[in-house]
């Protein structure tokens, strides 16, 4: 005989309100149901009512956490629709913008994660750590969540010389304490008791499932928007997808902690190469046309699609964000898991529901 | 009086983009370290002294809202964070928003910001408190929000 257990809206290991209505057996999930529309606020319908310009600042509010690349795609969608080409300067301030969130947003779920399999004090050191990445962030863009660093037609700031040597001393400080966060994450007796073979998703199936992001490549599938897509910047920099093949829990934290590391190696090499340079290009007239936009958030990929009807408004918006495509894998891996697992199996796709739901 | 030198916090986020979230959760961390006033996250509203709400209300969350509020015992204090939970912030004009969350349940202390600095969501935990006390001495009283459906107010 199944029980019906509810997981949230109001969950003390989430902040946010998942729904999930598991069917437990004996202690094991068999079945669970999604329940979505908690943080429905109708995003897309909203900019009916915004010019191009206020939108930028409306995506950048769908998520607090990957707030700076939800505004740089959208900006960089809508250029398409203009056809400009930006300033290189620019390009390299968005990539270091967005690089800096993707260091704070794994530090974060670093944090999350080791909260949910009761590791205190972990989670307390991540957090710390992450401070640093936001006194950067926050001496940079004036504020420590939203950075509104993007614009339509470039930057909208610059980087000045102090701006850099911030971000390069934040390097040489983080980088060390992500290898102490490393050695207990990947050694840890406990925490691997807690993680490894947990939630395990073949190659296969993870492509299959259209998972996006670290639980895509934390399955072996080397696919990153970063190396892949129409953002040109990250091929001169060098970049190399992390991956890992086991597909399991463990696998999944070890691809974000490497990625933090290729993070690192992205932000010295860009600004080592950032010429200098206008930050803007001037835009005129209205959009037209539709266009596509496709980039790597910290949770995996997100797409934009937007459409221009020559006024001052776009006609159409639509995004599917990273969390989207994983819960499909979330509702593979949760039958046959233990009802005390369930957390770090929710938390293991870095679950962002108000991008999800927006 | 002694409550108000250890008072409990349940988080509830209704309808935010996470960035007021991860703000009050900072508060928590050592950094910002509210442990230092005594305050201690909690994730039952049973035990709960102080409700933190971010994010505006909508037609789905505002029974959710409600229930939680419904099951904090008296004496209890609302403290409403960010620009969303005050009025409905930028997003006050969505299909979906009904408005802060004031206009559901009463709040007592307000947050301002998008997001709040997690000094300013401190010194609004701080200003709770001296609420707090005095609902405690029994000078001001909490009510019961009913549970009645979807019900929405009327300028919604």
């Amino acid at each position: 005989m199944t029980t019906v257990i509810p997981f949230g809206p109001q969950h003390p290991v989430l902040p946010e309100p998942v729904s999930l209505k598991l069917e437990i057996d004996n202690d094991v999930v068999v079945g669970a149901l999604p329940s979505l529309g908690y943080v429905h606020r109708g995003l897309e319908k909203f900019i009916d009512t915004k010019d191009y310009n206020q939108t930028t600042y409306i995506c950048e509010r769908i998520c607090g956490i990957c707030s700076a690349l939800h505004g740089i795609t959208y900006t960089m969608a809508v250029e398409k629709l203009f056809d400009v080409e930006i300033p290189e300067r620019a390009q390299y301030i968005r990539v270091i913008i967005g690089e800096l969130n993707r260091v704070h947003s794994h530090l974060l779920w670093l944090g999350l994660f080791a909260d949910g399999f009761g590791f205190e004090s972990l989670f307390y050191e991540c957090w710390k750590y992450r401070e640093t990445v936001l006194d950067v962030l926050e001496r940079i863009t004036g504020n420590r969540v939203i950075h509104s660093i993007s614009k339509v037609g470039g930057a909208s700031k610059d980087l000045t010389k102090e701006h850099i040597d911030l971000i390069l001393k934040m390097c040489d400080t983080v980088e060390p304490q992500v290898k102490d966060l490393e050695k207990v994450f990947v050694n840890n007796y406990s925490v691997k008791q807690r993680l490894v073979g947990l939630a395990t998703m073949s190659k296969q199936l993870a492509y299959e499932a259209g998972t996006a992001g670290p639980t895509l490549r934390g399955s072996g599938n080397s696919i990153d928007l970063r190396e892949s897509a129409d953002w040109d910047i990250y091929k001169d920099l060098g970049f190399k997808p992390a991956v890992e093949k086991d597909g399991d829990c463990y696998a999944r934290t070890k691809v974000r902690i490497t990625e933090l590391y290729d993070s690192f190696k992205l932000l010295r090499n860009a600004i080592s190469k950032m010429p200098n340079g206008e930050i803007t290009t001037p835009i005129k007239g209205f959009p037209t046309g539709e266009a596509i936009m496709r980039t790597e958030q910290p949770r995996g990929e997100v797409v934009y699609y937007v459409k221009g009807k020559g006024t001052k408004n776009l006609e159409r918006l639509k995004i599917r964000t990273p969390t989207f495509a994983n819960i499909p894998s979330l509702l593979l891996t949760l039958p046959g898991i233990k009802l005390a697992d369930v957390p770090i199996v929710v938390l293991t796709i870095d679950p962002c529901i108000s991008c999800t739901e927006r | 009086m002694s409550l108000a030198k250890s008072p409990w916090i349940i988080h509830v986020n209704c309808n935010s983009c996470n960035g007021c979230d991860i703000e009050v959760v900072a508060c928590l961390t050592p950094l910002y370290d509210a442990e230092r006033f005594g305050v201690l996250n909690i994730g039952t509203p049973k035990q709960a002294d102080i409700m933190v709400v971010t994010g505006s209300i909508n037609y789905k969350n505002v029974n959710v809202l409600k229930n939680i509020y419904n099951q904090i015992p008296d004496p209890k204090v609302v403290l409403a964070v960010g620009a969303c939970a005050s009025t409905g912030g930028i997003f006050h004009d969505c299909y979906n928003v009904i408005g802060g969350v004031d206009q559901i349940i009463p709040v007592d202390a307000y947050v301002p910001g998008c997001c709040p600095r997690p000094e300013a969501i401190l010194d609004g935990v701080v200003a709770a408190l001296s609420i707090l006390e005095s609902k405690s001495q029994g000078k001001i009283k909490g009510k019961e929000v009913k549970l009645k459906g979807n019900e929405v107010p009327s300028n919604a």
